[in-house]
């Protein structure tokens, strides 16, 4: 090879990416959608300083059974009613094991990593248990997806602004949503009385029960809405996405919305925009083989195993831990219980 | 009497989380079977939880089986339990096992036609070398960045399946054989001692307990282990180094969970092939949590998952309750050792509670708090 | 007792009736005491570490709840379960240990709990600013809302918790230990932000254990010793002398009997150092200190100006970024922390907790922590082994050299007294052949049987030839012990007095300002 072998395959390599953005941008927010659910989830728990890395669990347990209603109504109540049944009943398990989460890390004071991993340990169990019980031996299907909106195609086909509005606007009513709550949970964090005393509670409890506010009952709130925004999370894995079931179909995205939330510096905009960074590397392991490259790029790309893509996700959650971590800070007094001394 | 009632007070918290872990799972079983052909059953738990007794002690393949499954997990609940003793929590040893049985059984595989007193220590080396590679990663991570290992871990885990997978397809794939898997290991897998299937790993196991025990209580590499977990600000100060201590346990707890993915696969497999079962991941952590990260704990901790890991499918065969029920007790178990507030209301437990300061330090350290910030000025 | 014109109305505001309080550790905190205060008053609470000030004073604010008595408030019996039920009866409390938020603003901070917002809960800062500021203006102190808690000075953070407690209309005003932390000169200022408050028609009691201070403000002065009230004065009828008699419960002397120093060879020589803190700012600015053998250096200075980090250097915990560290003339700038020890070092750290104890250990593993890898308390493989019979018998040793109370050598630190905690470091630090003992703050927050142990302690190895460098924020215990007195400011040492010539004045504007005006 020659010495401009490097360069020349940089430029090629931009030059593709401009030419599959038609295809990665759409694909991109749908893929993004839980992860930046469950950093939103995320941020909402680590904010008023509980850790959660029970959102995988969360995630699972409330697909399942978004996808469970769904599949036990639709016949009766017709399909586009059973599945916003479904997404209900999704949010709703979601902010109950909020509340379970809750329970454990502020009441009982349980190690919160620990009650985490029997959260996942458990939507594992419960979600095979009752897929082997109840819907693998039907038969059956499940009420569907939610159609996706549609934008008029004069506008999908316009050349630059297209592919950015079919990104956002080509989506599901969760997809699309995300968008809302990343706006309404940034400025109510940081501008509102409640954003204040999530903040002040995650920080200092002590000096927020000093003043008076009930530390107990503002993380018990906030980590039930986070809840909720897992449960939606789940929902859009089976009723917006795929829908169907299928037992671990969370596949880490709980672990992943995580690291966004880190990358994001527990801001829900800096997690969204972690998110999408990880939805892109998920694209692009799919965009690269419906679209593969020319030339010695194409031969480079194609060599690299499509497991390699797969994994990819995964290996950058590593990375970017690993690189971003040390650099940004959390909430003082996330994952410590909160006593009040001398209190029965 | 006094030494009874000093073991009471530490396994009776333990005790008592199985015992309401199996009482709700039974609620589950009675409410779920509503959902089956079978209809409404309230005695259904009995007879669930009678196979599971049968299928795991009923007989003398069954008390084998019994203790086959819990040799891996011996090793992985060690690898747990250690690493809860250095404040490190690995939920990585379902990736750990794997790579240590991949490479158990690639070495294996080569070395298939050697005599068996050097294919099988090899292969068994190979295994813990791996594991303990890729428990170094997270280690080291966090020992230099901060990066909490419970994320990493996790995502280790999913990056091994997949990559491992692509190592079966298109490098190490056995011709002859309608889906990718390795060659059989041969003359390299674990003598069988007893009976069909008790095979040496069973003693390696239970050796490693009281190995891992030693080291902990005993020297000084064990007494740096605890500082770390506890205190790591005090141990920097008394000379030791975190940093070093907190990569080195990880790699010591991913060794072990290599060897738990070594002897599953020369002892029990025989061949890698993408999607062997790693649900040893999850169940060592109970077991960790369970055996309260005590060598000894966990011992019995195994032979209890072990038990219904083997009891299980007589079960699923025969009352038609699914084999997942072994992963709600599970889940509940930790429940109610992480909630053991309820057990104590409950049971009206006066028991020690030693663990729970040690436990503490697995979230301690979220966020990226890392062991040390500044290098312990070693000459 | 009759009031003087000055002292409010004869009608107390607050009665405290009987407050008893025991903790679960069968300490008895609050064991009846009594206690009045009127409108207008500054009300001193005065008692040594460990009395039982701070406990009643969580009482009234209702962050503890008493077993017996009760609290009234302008004649009627108010009952105070948590701190908004104090809140809403005009108490506020300035807590030793400040109630701020750092990464919040100055108006963040106190409006938090009592937001000031428009609708749907959005939070109207420009507002809070501007009252802030006027209550700034009326107390006469400068205030910036928008400012970040975390980059204040000490003596500002509690400007900002004086502001909290007046934004809630604060009728009560308990402040615990305001001074403990400040210089001098702030002192002053608090002092006068008090006396406009009284004006203002408010109550203070303030809590303290430095009587110069409390003779200085107080207009009546209460004495709690275990827990008891055991005498009321008034500032005029009362000295020195008798309120620490009162308050120690025995004669005490009041300055520790130091002896002089014959300072010898340089035991510990630091030149031209240099270090960064964990944010990469420089904290530590080229810091030149000699201690000689036999002799205390104390180095007084406002806390953050970078004490901690020269600590951490001389320690080993800590690389600094340039100059050097000599121990009895070896250079260990580079060293490890066990190469240091070797060589004759010994550190007690401020915070026991963090540094100094691995709390769930038995005492004995405390005892050898910091020389668990030496023989004979290790053998067998190398050094792999730990000897469990040598462990042992040194451990009892220095637990009856030392007069540690506990049980066994097998129980766990963490079931003793923090004296006796104290006890525990110190007897594993100061070994025989040690040459250069670095004390950051040793005595904080002890008994004053403890900190007479611990300085006795000091001394004698000061006259065995130990070259000993104090640092503490706390100029009483620098200007105690030390043979001579280092101020430090902003990362460097910016005066230096003999003993003898120590003035607290102008100690105290070296450490606010960095030079003396």
């Amino acid at each position: 090879m020659d010495l401009l072998a490097i360069p020349r395959l940089v430029f090629e390599f931009a030059v593709y990416l401009l030419t599959v953005l038609p295809d990665l941008l759409p694909i991109i927010l749908a893929l993004a959608t839980p992860l930046a659910l469950g950093a939103l989830c995320g941020v909402l728990n680590e904010r008023s300083g509980v850790v959660n890395i029970g959102i995988e669990g969360m995630m699972l347990m409330s697909a399942f059974f978004g996808y469970l209603t769904g599949f036990a109504l639709h016949q009766t109540v017709g399909s586009a009613v059973a599945i916003w049944l479904g997404i209900a009943v999704a949010v709703g398990v979601g902010a109950l094991l909020g509340l379970l989460h809750a329970w454990l890390s502020v009441s009982v004071r349980a190690d919160q990593i620990i009650a985490g991993t029997m959260m996942n340990i458990a939507a594992l169990g419960v979600t095979g248990y009752l897929n082997r019980l109840i819907i693998t031996p039907s038969g059956r299907g499940g009420a569907g997806v939610i159609p996706p909106f549609r934008i008029p195609p004069e506008l999908a086909d316009l050349p630059v602004v297209g592919p950015i509005l079919a990104m956002f606007l080509d989506q599901g009513p969760i997809a699309m949503s995300v968008i809302v709550f990343v706006l309404v949970l940034q400025f109510g964090l940081f501008r509102t009385r409640w954003g204040l005393r999530t903040r002040a509670v995650g920080e200092h409890p002590k000096a927020a029960d000093t003043l008076g506010i009930d530390v107990f009952r503002q993380r018990y709130l906030n980590v039930i809405l986070g809840g909720a925004l897992a449960g939606l999370a789940g929902a859009f894995l089976t009723l917006e996405s795929t829908g169907s079931f299928q037992n671990g179909m969370t596949g880490g995205r709980g672990f992943i919305a995580l690291a966004a939330m880190i990358f994001g510096r527990w801001t829900p905009v800096g997690s969204f925009l972690g998110a999408l960074l990880f939805g892109t590397a998920t694209a692009f392991g799919v965009v690269v083989s419906v679209r593969p490259a020319e030339g010695d790029l194409g031969v480079i790309l194609r060599s690299i195993p499509t497991f390699w893509y797969a994994a990819l996700p995964y290996l950058l959650t590593v990375v970017i831990l690993a690189g971003v971590v040390g650099r940004s800070v959390p909430p003082a007094a996330d994952g410590v219980p909160y006593a009040k001394e001398g209190k029965a | 009497m006094t030494r009874l009632r000093a073991a009471w007070r530490v396994a009776s918290i333990p005790v008592y989380s199985i015992l309401l872990a199996l009482l709700v799972a039974a609620v589950v079983i009675i409410v779920s079977s509503t959902f089956t052909a079978t209809g409404f059953d309230p005695l259904l738990p009995l007879a669930a939880y009678l196979r599971l007794l049968i299928g795991a002690f009923g007989s003398p393949s069954g008390i084998s089986n019994t203790l086959v499954a819990a040799a891996p997990l011996m090793f992985g609940g060690l690898a747990v339990g250690l690493g809860l003793k250095a404040g490190l929590f690995n939920i990585g040893v379902a990736g750990q096992f794997l790579v240590g049985a991949f490479a158990s059984a690639v070495v294996g595989a080569s070395l298939a036609g050697a005599p068996m007193l050097v294919g099988m220590p090899l292969a068994v080396l190979a295994g813990a070398l791996a594991g303990a590679a890729y428990g170094f990663i997270p280690g080291f991570l966090k020992a230099r960045t901060g990066a909490h290992e419970v994320v990493t871990t996790i995502m280790l885990n999913n990056a091994a399946t997949l990559l491992l997978t692509w190592a079966v397809n298109d490098l190490v794939r056995a011709p002859g054989f309608t889906f990718p898997r390795t060659a059989a290991v041969g003359e390299s897998a674990l003598p069988v001692l007893i009976g069909r299937n008790l095979h040496l790993g069973v003693v390696l196991a239970v050796v490693a307990i009281f190995v891992v025990r030693w080291v902990l209580d005993r020297t000084t590499l064990g007494f740096e282990i605890r500082t770390v977990g506890l205190n790591p600000e005090a141990a920097r100060y008394a000379g030791m180094r975190p940093v070093f201590i907190t990569a080195l346990t990880m790699t010591l707890s991913g060794l072990l969970a290599g060897l738990a993915g070594s002897i599953q696969m020369l002892g029990v497999i025989g061949f890698y092939a993408p999607g062997i079962t790693a649900s040893v991941g999850f169940d060592s952590i109970a077991v960790a949590l369970l055996g309260r990260s005590d060598p000894i704990g966990i011992l019995f901790a195994a032979l209890l998952f072990g038990a219904f890991r083997a009891g299980a499918p007589l079960m699923q065969i025969e009352t038609s309750v699914p084999i997942e029920v072994i992963d709600i007790i599970q889940a509940l178990v930790i429940l109610f050792l992480a909630a053991d507030l309820i057990v104590r209301r409950l049971f009206r437990v006066r028991a020690a509670k030693p663990e729970i300061a040690e436990l503490q330090t697995v979230t301690k350290t979220w966020g990226g708090t890392t062991p040390s910030t500044t290098p312990g000025g070693g000459d | 007792m009759k009031d003087g014109p000055t002292a409010g109305s004869a009608r107390p505001v607050l009665e405290m009736r009987g407050i008893t309080k025991r903790f679960p550790t069968g300490t008895l905190a609050n064991d009846g005491i009594d206690l009045d205060v009127r409108r207008g008053e500054i009300h001193a609470l005065l008692g040594e570490n460990g009395a039982g000030k701070t406990t009643l004073m969580n009482i009234l604010y209702g962050l503890l709840v008493p077993d017996a008595g009760e609290i009234r408030i302008d004649g009627a019996v108010a009952t105070i379960h948590d701190p908004a039920d104090a809140i809403a009866r005009g108490i506020g409390m300035v807590h030793q240990h400040f109630m701020l938020v750092p990464v919040l603003t100055v108006a963040e901070n106190v409006i938090l709990g009592q937001e000031i917002t428009r609708a749907a809960q959005i939070l109207d800062l420009a507002e809070a600013g501007r009252r802030i500021r006027a209550l700034g203006a009326r107390l006469g102190f400068d205030i910036d809302p928008g400012a970040r808690v975390s980059g204040l000075s000490v003596g500002q953070q509690q400007r900002v918790e004086i502001a909290k407690a007046v934004y809630r209309d604060v009728r009560i005003l308990v402040l615990d230990e305001p001074t403990a932390v400040l210089t001098p000169q702030e002192t002053r200022e608090i002092f006068g932000v008090l006396r406009a408050l009284r004006q203002d028609g408010a109550s203070i009691v303030f809590i303290s254990h430095k009587l110069d201070e409390v003779l200085e403000i107080a207009d009546r002065i209460t004495v709690i010793r275990r827990g008891r009230v055991v005498g009321s004065r008034r500032p005029g009828e009362t000295s020195e002398q008798e309120l620490a008699d009162l308050m120690v419960g025995r004669s005490v002397s009041l300055r520790v009997d130091r002896g002089t120093s014959h300072a010898g060879a340089p035991a510990l020589e630091i030149v031209g150092l240099r270090a960064n803190d964990d944010r990469r700012h420089e904290t530590v600015r080229g810091v030149d200190v000699t201690v000689r053998a036999g002799e205390i250096v104390g180095i007084a200075g406002v806390a953050g100006n970078g004490q901690d980090e020269l600590i951490e250097c001389l320690v080993g915990l800590r690389r600094p970024t340039a100059g050097a560290v000599r121990l009895a003339g070896r250079d260990v700038t580079r060293a490890s922390v066990d190469r240091r020890r070797d060589v004759g070092f010994a550190f007690v750290p401020a915070d026991r907790h963090r540094y100094g104890l691995v709390l769930p250990y038995t005492v004995r593993d405390n005892l050898v922590l910091t020389r668990y890898a030496e023989r004979p308390y290790v053998g067998g493989l190398g050094t792999f082994i730990r000897q469990d019979a040598a462990i042992d018998e040194a451990a009892r040793r220095l637990i009856a050299e030392f007069d540690i109370r506990t049980p066994s050598e097998r129980d766990p630190v963490s079931t003793l007294s923090g004296g006796n905690q104290q006890k525990v470091i110190v007897a594993r630090e100061f070994r025989q052949d040690l040459k250069v003992m670095v004390l950051d703050q040793p005595t904080r927050g002890l008994d004053v049987g403890s900190i007479e142990f611990i300085h006795r302690q000091v001394i004698a190895r000061r006259d065995a030839g130990v070259g000993v460098l104090l640092v503490s924020a706390e100029l009483d215990e620098v200007l105690e012990l030390s043979d001579r007195v280092l101020v430090m400011h902003r990362g460097r040492i910016v005066g230096e007095f003999a003993a003898s010539e120590a003035q607290r004045d102008r100690i105290g504007l070296l450490m606010a300002k960095g030079a003396a005006a």
